[in-house]
């Protein structure tokens, strides 16, 4: 099964892998997240690991890097038997990792987030005055500039991100895993990390990358591990994959028409911006997160919002639901005036809203599928009126159907899936509230390319049912796919609203963004 | 000392044949969270039979059930009461250090009420009594609530106010006297028999049964969860969160001036000072050990009357073991910090690893052996 049909054969003949795993096995409360699964990792190497949601592969990171235990399987690090007990074992085995949502303490400044537990001493206290002077000197070898004693939770969320790479590369790693590390960096800090990751790989570190973005895969890795659906489907050198290939690997087989979902939103823009607005926004703004901007949103209207981070997109998109208290500005639906006090007051006028923070503001890790996705509903329905547990379970199945949540167990822990899996989860609560505008922020960020065509397609359908949808996300092709019309932000102003069609390129949004006016 | 823990293991042996009828209950037995708190009470219990011969017996006299077994229960309702309010509180992501000044509050309005009255046993004062505390225990709840919910003060900074207020409210009500009542009526709550049972047991398991009953049979359960898991992910979901923090807030003070009134009941008295001193230390216990985390989020209602009835067990067994009364203290959380180490996960596995592969090894066959057995019999 792990016999790959490398031509690199002679290649791994000289050099041990610096970590190789075999006949992984895992197996959680309904789930069996991975089922022998095989990896090897080669000193000076870019290894990526791929597949789809749920197909296992933060369980690997998680049980090569002492998170989880594996239930079967052997782990060996320079050829060495190494089972690791907890994180700190396999960093001190020379094992790092940079997780997709940065574990660090945002109240800690960013020298003490660095050296958090190795931090030089001087007659056995803390030398803060080194410890700052050791962290400016890590972050200028990568050419960050950053001031050093500010708190981390002060920047954003990308560079905490670098931030947690380069306290990964200082604990001295042989191994460096890098989960989703791109998903929420721009273009230039994406460059940035790629030119350290080429750094570290002269050097000898061998390092597994893990991205949903198929360019990146083969802009920076040697050599590609696919997992689908918990087991191993094989693994490659990049020369011998195409994106087309690789994908197919991932998902097996078909793949996703995702170009009729196009065309389609480009002819019916015009038809669907016609008649009276559903919900309006007339000088809507939030001190200090976003100015006040106006928008029209017409039933059955895909509209996306486009900028870059932190340009004010996600805030412009709270203030709508009430998760974030407007300032300024009113909001009207069907017309009349409406106050969005609440998230539940924007509940009551059906609106819904997925956050971007799937974990910290979306999902309960605890409770079970079933109790995640009717939440929404019960609440608005309020505790006196309980949902029967007979009816929850048929939404739920029906929901679990409807969008293929993988395991299709109503009573699995959702902490148990896959990013992808949380995300259709979270959709599903929305849904049942049959709401009339769904703002999706970033929903297909951290998930995989099948997922992501399903979310895609889906947002498209219930638009076509006549939902409206406001769309926030990082990627301009895919905003450009999906919606009907297009506002762009740029520091945090609206700065155009574009109606989408064949002229609207990535181009012009980026032109767009760059001058902070529609040519 | 170690008698107690050290017969756990011998008395968990002879129990798994019991369950060993098919694999598939046993192996649901054993991941069930109950398992732990269940096995530690059945040591407990079982190391009290092994002093105390007639630990177990109980019998009929005058019509009223009587035996070491019912004391426990009996002395044990205020606690089971009050945890119970706690564990709301603690599933919330709160906690209620008030609910001792709530019980010593609650059992001097009663009394006062009650000595002030010029028929001290009819059912109208008794009732009017009640009504009093109850009816002030709702007002201390609506109070924590509000700090709490409205005011986003922290709940054990809101809390901590009343716990250390409320003690010197109750001595004034008192005028820091202990108060006596003669009274058949109100002794009934605490220390009286209904249908041969202590009407005080009787009253904790149908507060304990309502709360079940409502909690999951109505959507307040699931509501509670979600707001002590993930507040933000609540309040994006459009759950009223102040709301159910300050009902959660009202219920505890409820429960513990319920407690307040059987305590002060079954010694007809009230004393501001000492009544239910701890008593939030031992709920809090109590919630815990019963598997509720003080992280907040899911929470279990029998899980908590098991604690309670660990801890009051704990309670009797230093009693009948004649500890001497300086030790008491030293004693008892001995017990708890082995109660706890036995249902920590981490430190069984720790445990089992120390103790070596062949040792485990040995004891797991000698098991599956014996349940072969078993089953071929």
């Amino acid at each position: 099964m792990t016999a790959p049909p490398t031509p690199a054969a002679p290649d791994t003949g000289e050099r041990r892998p610096v970590l190789e795993a075999t006949g992984i096995r895992k197996q959680f409360p309904g789930v069996l997240a991975l089922d022998g699964v095989a990896l090897r990792l080669h000193p000076g190497e870019v290894h990526a690991l791929m597949g789809e949601n749920g197909a296992g592969k933060s369980t690997l990171i998680k049980v090569l890097t002492g998170v989880h235990a594996a239930d079967e399987g052997t782990l060996l690090v320079d050829g060495r038997p190494g089972t690791f007990a907890d994180p700190l074992q396999a960093q001190q085995a020379g094992i790092s990792t940079v997780y997709q949502e940065v574990n660090l303490c945002p109240n800690l400044s960013v020298a003490e987030n660095i050296l958090i537990g190795r931090e030089p001493r001087r007659f056995g206290l803390v030398d803060w005055k080194a410890v700052k002077r050791r962290a400016a000197e890590l972050l200028t070898e990568l050419d960050l500039d950053l001031d050093v004693s500010s708190p981390l939770g002060s920047h954003s969320l990308a560079v905490q991100q670098l931030v947690a790479i380069v306290r990964a590369v200082d604990v001295s790693a042989k191994v460096l895993v890098l989960d989703e590390p791109t998903s929420s960096l721009d273009r230039d800090e994406v460059a940035q990390l790629f030119s350290l990751v080429r750094r570290l790989r002269d050097r000898g570190v061998a390092i597994l990358f893990v991205t949903h973005f198929l360019d990146q895969v083969f802009e920076l890795c040697d050599r590609v591990t696919v997992l689908r659906n918990g087991r191993l489907e094989g693994e490659y050198t990049i020369g011998e994959l195409t994106p087309v290939t690789l994908v197919q690997h991932m998902i097996g087989g078909e793949l996703a028409t995702l170009e009729e979902l196009s065309e389609q939103a480009h002819e019916e823009a015009a038809e669907r911006v016609a008649g009276e607005p559903l919900v309006q926004a007339r000088a809507l703004g939030r001190k200090g997160s976003v100015e006040p901007y106006d928008l029209d949103i017409h039933a059955g209207e895909v509209i996306g919002l486009a900028g870059l981070l932190g340009s004010g997109r996600t805030e412009a998109a709270r203030l709508l639901f009430g998760a974030d208290s407007a300032d300024t500005g009113q909001v009207t639906v069907d017309g009349k005036a409406v106050s969005l006090r609440s998230p539940r007051h924007a509940v009551a006028h059906k609106i819904a809203f997925c956050s971007e923070n799937r974990k910290t503001e979306g999902v309960f890790g605890e409770l079970t599928i079933r109790e995640n996705i009717v939440l929404a509903l019960q609440a608005a329905r309020g505790w006196t009126r309980p949902i029967s547990r007979a009816k929850q379970e048929e939404l739920t199945r029906r929901w679990i159907e409807a969008l293929d949540i993988r395991p299709a167990n109503p009573e699995a822990q959702l902490r148990n899936l896959s990013g992808g899996n949380q995300q259709k989860v979270l959709l599903a609560r929305w849904l049942l509230t049959e709401p009339r505008l769904l703002i999706l922020d970033e929903p297909t960020r951290g998930i995989d390319v099948g997922a992501k065509a399903e979310i895609q397609k889906l947002v498209a359908r219930l638009a076509a049912d006549g939902t409206a949808v406001l769309f926030v996300s990082a990627e301009l092709e895919e905003v450009l796919r999906l919606s009907h019309r297009v506002a762009v932000l740029r520091d945090h102003r609206m700065v155009a609203t574009l109606v989408n069609d064949d002229s609207v390129t990535p181009d012009r949004i980026l032109a767009t963004i760059a001058t902070g006016a529609d040519s | 000392m170690t008698n107690p823990p050290d017969r756990s293991a011998r008395t968990g042996r002879p129990g798994a044949p019991t369950g060993a009828v098919p694999g598939a209950v046993l192996k649901r037995l054993a991941g069930h969270r109950l398992l732990w708190p269940s096995l530690v009470l059945l040591a407990l219990l079982l190391g009290n039979l092994a002093f105390t011969h007639d630990f177990f017996d109980i019998r009929v006299q005058d019509g009223h059930l009587y035996g070491s077994l019912i004391d426990i229960l009996q002395f044990g309702a205020p606690l089971i009461l009050v945890a119970l309010g706690m564990t709301m509180v603690i599933a919330t992501r709160g906690i209620d250090l008030s609910v001792g000044s709530t019980v010593a509050i609650a059992g001097a309005l009663a009394c006062e009420h009650i000595a002030g009255s010029a028929d001290p046993g009819s059912a109208g004062t008794v009732l009017g009594a009640v009504a009093v505390a109850l009816g002030v225990a709702v007002v201390l709840g609506l109070c924590n609530g509000l700090l709490v919910a409205r005011l986003g003060v922290q709940p054990i900074v809101a809390t901590l106010i009343l716990m250390v207020a409320g003690r010197g409210v109750a001595q004034l009500i008192t005028d820091g006297q202990i108060i006596t009542v003669r009274s058949e009526g109100y002794h009934l709550i605490g220390g009286g028999y209904w249908l041969t049972f202590p009407f005080a047991v009787l009253l904790a398991g149908a507060v304990v049964a309502l709360t079940a009953f409502v909690t999951r049979r109505s959507a307040l359960g699931l509501l509670i969860e979600s707001v002590g898991g993930n507040p933000a992910a609540g309040r994006l979901a459009g759950i009223r969160a102040a709301g159910l923090l300050t009902l959660v807030y009202v219920f505890c003070a409820l429960c513990a001036a319920v407690a307040g009134l059987m305590i002060s009941s079954n010694v007809q008295s009230a004393d501001g000072n000492n009544a239910g001193l701890w008593i939030e230390l031992d709920a809090i216990l109590a919630v815990v050990i019963g598997g509720t985390a003080l992280t907040g989020g899911r929470f279990s209602l029998g899980g908590t009357v098991l604690g309670a009835l660990i801890i009051q067990t704990l309670s009797t067994t230093v009693y009948t073991l004649g500890v001497p009364p300086q030790t008491t203290l030293v004693f008892k959380a001995f017990v708890v910090v082995v109660v706890c180490l036995v249902q920590s996960p981490v430190f069984r596995a720790k445990m089992s690893r120390r103790r070596g592969r062949p040792h485990t090894r040995s004891t797991g066959t000698a098991d599956a052996v014996g349940r072969q057995q078993e089953v071929r019999a």
